[in-house]
């Protein structure tokens, strides 16, 4: 399959950037912010976005959506990325459907993969419990109580868990923190009790929620694929995450760097225009090559997911870590480069980099998905 | 069963059937490499079959058109067939300026007759050609050069100088840059022409590289007369088809280096460094650095796929070979860094043959030559950030 978006995939990024760029410039997320807006995003345009089939993009058909893949949720990721918009498609669109959908038997996904794709149900996945990512120390307790489980510990990141009807949660049926087996995925009612949910402000203005779960009880319905086994389910579903912020990092890259060639054509300094200074040329040029070569390694891994899912995780690491070193380049590159402007909160800039910093944490930084690629060579 | 699917396990087959096991270990030395030519000698029997199976086919040249001595592939064809030979390890049969250089030239600007005469030899390994460009005071300002054609008749008669030519020693045929109107401006005036080296007036002075080896010449030019019709494309246009050449120059280096193939770099490490009881390699910084490296190159493996898909499908950038060259050349210097600090003690060793004659430092110091061969990376930066960002100045 050639490495290059086919002509559907265009169109549907050509959609997706025309109904972003129109209504979720950066400006939005700006006014969420400054208004320290209870929802941290637009359920307007989230409709919106359930309207133009985006919502249900990895929804199965036959349960109300399009069916479509991983490099068409990449697509419309880049296009969040372009203007950072606070949006539950993540948390939603990409990692509660893709859960749902490869994990969950007929009647979990007929209650809840219709109102997905209709825009109607927001879900979030808990995975992380400490300040790194490290699915396999899932420490959270799911503890055999009658007919189902009882759930006790903590889960941070949760990224919209403050809005969410749905969570999907990560907890430890048996093994020791640090084994694949034992883990086991469950759908928990958020108004359940003994489900302490904080909102907590981020650097990026995104949105994310620390969740407390005490003895909170979760019956046999509740158990997304197998008991014990849910650790394969969980690493695609992350793998799906991965590959989606690592194109939600592409975006943003490109649109810090678009933004910053642009200031170099502009600015004067010394009489020029700064943009004819060979330092600044040169390390523009290296950021150039930077972006395409990630660029090119994302939708390897999102063609990967979509072709061979089973052998996908060497390429969703190399996209990954590849997209959080670009990205932190790319910021730190813009910013310098403005000089003290890109020092001002009055200037948009600066979200990008905060937004980056935390697409790097999500799922997993590049130095973890290094050491997981070392692992996957043997070495 | 689709036709690229029936042309992929026909492809695999043919190769299963065709490539000898010895030709699907990662090459070693310089003797691994075919250049062909007409004094080429192969250096094993497997080497011979190879070549002369993949001839045969028209597959030293997949996507060259039939007439010329190439396979005809479509490019998706083409792309199975690189995939299936990568697939299994498949040497490349044929290394050649030819192919990588000047039949891209050839194939755009040059006439019939010039592609009739000159394309089929390339293909069969029959000449072998060496590239004229650089001058001792043209190196990156390359328009800068003087040799110069003086007109006689129906001929051009050559004077000058060029610097390191590589293998002119060897080459039976040069492509070459000369001034033909030393009044216009230096990019005016140049034309790219063809001849054979055993011309009279023709010598070379092999160079020393720090490798210890001598693959690059000084080539003296001392009244070589050349036909007229040698040009190639039109006369004082020949900055064209140098540039032209160069894109395709740099989409060739930026492959240099043994990517993908062999045993993971990590591993080769790890032979010398050793591992601790988890299987890490037993240098925690090192095995930084390696992974740092393997999520680069495995990116830069998926860049060079896509640079081949945008291109046929009509979407590349012609500068964006400067943006591969660069990248490529400088993580193949990285990837030899790494090895020289994995080999340690053991890699500094220049004559035994423990070490192969010195194998690995020999060719670490190669590597070195990559960044400027063909353009400078600098040189390489400074083109993408006029042609591609469109940044101003000079
Ligand atoms: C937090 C903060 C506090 C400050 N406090 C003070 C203060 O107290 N008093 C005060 O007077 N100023 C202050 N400044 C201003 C500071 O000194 C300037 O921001 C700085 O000199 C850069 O100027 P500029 O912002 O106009 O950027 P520009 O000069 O426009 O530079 C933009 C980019 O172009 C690059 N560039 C410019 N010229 C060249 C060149 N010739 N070659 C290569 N690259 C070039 C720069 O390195 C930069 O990356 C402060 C700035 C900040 C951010
Ligand atoms: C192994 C090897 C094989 C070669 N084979 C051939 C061959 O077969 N045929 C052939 O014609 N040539 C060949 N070359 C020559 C090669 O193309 C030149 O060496 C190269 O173009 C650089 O020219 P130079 O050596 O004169 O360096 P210079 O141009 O003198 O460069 C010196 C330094 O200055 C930097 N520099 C120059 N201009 C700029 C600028 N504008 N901005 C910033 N930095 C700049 C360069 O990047 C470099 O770091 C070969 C070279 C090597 C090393």
């Amino acid at each position: 399959m050639a490495l290059v978006l086919t002509e559907e995939q265009s169109m549907l990024r050509d959609s997706a950037r025309g109904l972003i760029s129109d209504k979720a410039p950066v400006s939005h997320l700006r006014s969420l912010r400054d208004s320290k807006d209870e929802t941290g995003f637009s359920r307007d345009l989230w409709k919106a976005f359930a309207e133009m089939g985006f919502s249900g993009l990895l929804v199965p058909e036959n349960f109300g959506g399009s069916g479509l893949g991983y490099v068409e949720a990449g697509v419309v990721m880049e296009e969040i990325g372009r203007t950072l918009m606070p949006s539950p498609f993540l948390s939603t669109a990409v990692l509660a459907a893709s859960a749902l959908a490869r994990g969950g038997n007929e009647a979990q996904k007929s209650a809840h993969l219709p109102d997905i794709a209709d825009g109607s149900l927001l879900a979030a996945l808990a995975i992380d419990e400490g300040a790194k990512h490290r699915p396999l120390q899932t420490n959270l307790q799911a503890v055999r109580a009658g007919n189902g489980f009882k759930l006790n510990g903590a889960k941070a990141l949760v990224v919209d868990g403050h809005t969410a009807d749905l969570l999907i949660v990560a907890g430890r049926t048996g093994g020791a923190a640090g084994e694949r087996n034992g883990l086991t995925l469950f759908l928990v009612d958020p108004k359940a009790k003994g489900v302490a949910i904080e909102r907590t402000v981020m650097v990026d203005a995104h949105n994310a929620a620390r969740i407390e779960f005490s003895n909170v009880e979760v019956n046999a319905d509740g158990v997304l694929g197998e008991v014990d086994q849910g650790g394969a389910l969980l690493e695609g579903v992350l793998n799906i995450g991965r590959g989606a912020v690592a194109s939600e990092m592409v975006g943003l890259s490109e649109e810090v760097f678009g933004r910053t060639v642009t200031y170099l054509k502009e600015r004067k300094q010394f009489g020029k225009l700064i943009g004819e200074f060979q330092a600044l040329q040169h390390r523009a040029a290296q950021l150039y090559i930077d972006i395409e070569i990630t660029r090119a390694a994302v939708l390897k891994a999102l063609q990967t997911l979509d072709l061979d899912f089973d052998h996908a995780g060497a390429a969703v690491s190399v996209a990954k870590a590849r997209a959080g070193t670009t990205a932190t380049l790319a910021v730190q590159e813009g910013v310098q480069m403005h000089g003290g402007m890109g020092m001002t909160d009055q200037f948009d800039i600066g979200f990008f980099m905060k937004r980056a910093r935390v697409c790097q944490e999500l799922f997993g930084d590049s130095n973890y998905h290094a050491d997981q690629l070392a692992r996957m060579k043997s070495y | 069963m689709s036709d690229l699917e029936n042309f992929r396990r026909e492809t695999r087959a043919w190769l299963e059937a065709n490539c000898p096991p010895e030709m699907r270990r990662p090459m070693t030395s310089e003797s691994d490499t075919y250049w062909g030519g007409r004094n080429a000698k192969f250096s094993s029997e497997p080497q011979r079959v190879w070549f002369e199976r993949m001839r045969d086919k028209g597959w030293t040249v997949p996507d060259w058109p039939k007439e010329y001595g190439g396979g005809g592939l479509a490019p998706a064809e083409h792309k199975v067939l690189r995939e299936e030979m990568a697939a299994m390890g498949a040497r490349s049969p044929l290394s050649s300026f030819g192919i990588w250089m000047l039949g891209p030239a050839l194939l755009k600007y040059g006439n019939e007759a010039q592609k009739k005469e000159h394309l089929p030899k390339i293909a069969a390994g029959l000449i072998r050609w060496c590239q004229g460009y650089s001058e001792p005071n043209a190196g990156s300002d390359l328009a800068s050069l003087q040799t110069r054609a003086d007109s006689d008749g129906d001929d051009y008669i050559i004077n000058g100088q060029k610097i390191w030519t590589s293998y002119a020693n060897y080459a039976d045929w040069i492509f070459c840059l000369v001034r033909t109107d030393p009044t216009a401006k230096k990019h005016d005036g140049i034309s790219f022409i063809l001849f054979d080296m055993a011309s009279k007036g023709v010598s070379t002075k092999p160079i020393l590289l720090i490798s210890g080896y001598s693959p690059f010449c000084e080539t003296f030019f001392d009244n070589v007369r050349v036909p007229k019709s040698h040009v190639v494309g039109q006369v004082n246009r020949g900055w064209d088809v140098a540039k032209y050449l160069l894109q395709h120059e740099r989409a060739m280096i930026s492959g240099t280096g043994e990517r993908g193939i062999g045993r993971p770099l990590g591993q080769v490490a790890a032979d010398s460094v050793g591992s601790d009881d988890s299987g890490r390699l037993d240098d925690a910084m090192l095995r930084s650095q390696v992974a740092a490296f393997d999520i680069d190159e495995a990116a830069f493996a998926a860049v060079a796929e896509r640079a081949i898909d945008l291109a046929k499908a009509g979407q590349s950038h012609p500068a964006f070979s400067s943006a591969m060259k660069y990248y490529g050349t400088e993580l193949n210097k990285r990837r030899h860094e790494i090895l020289m600090s994995a080999g340690g003690i053991d890699a500094l060793e220049w004559e035994s043959e423990r070490s192969r004659g010195g194998a690995r430092p020999r060719a670490w110091l190669r590597t070195k030559a990559n960044s400027i061969e063909g353009g400078t990376s600098e040189v390489m930066l400074g083109i993408v950030a006029k042609r591609i960002l469109d940044l101003p100045g000079a």
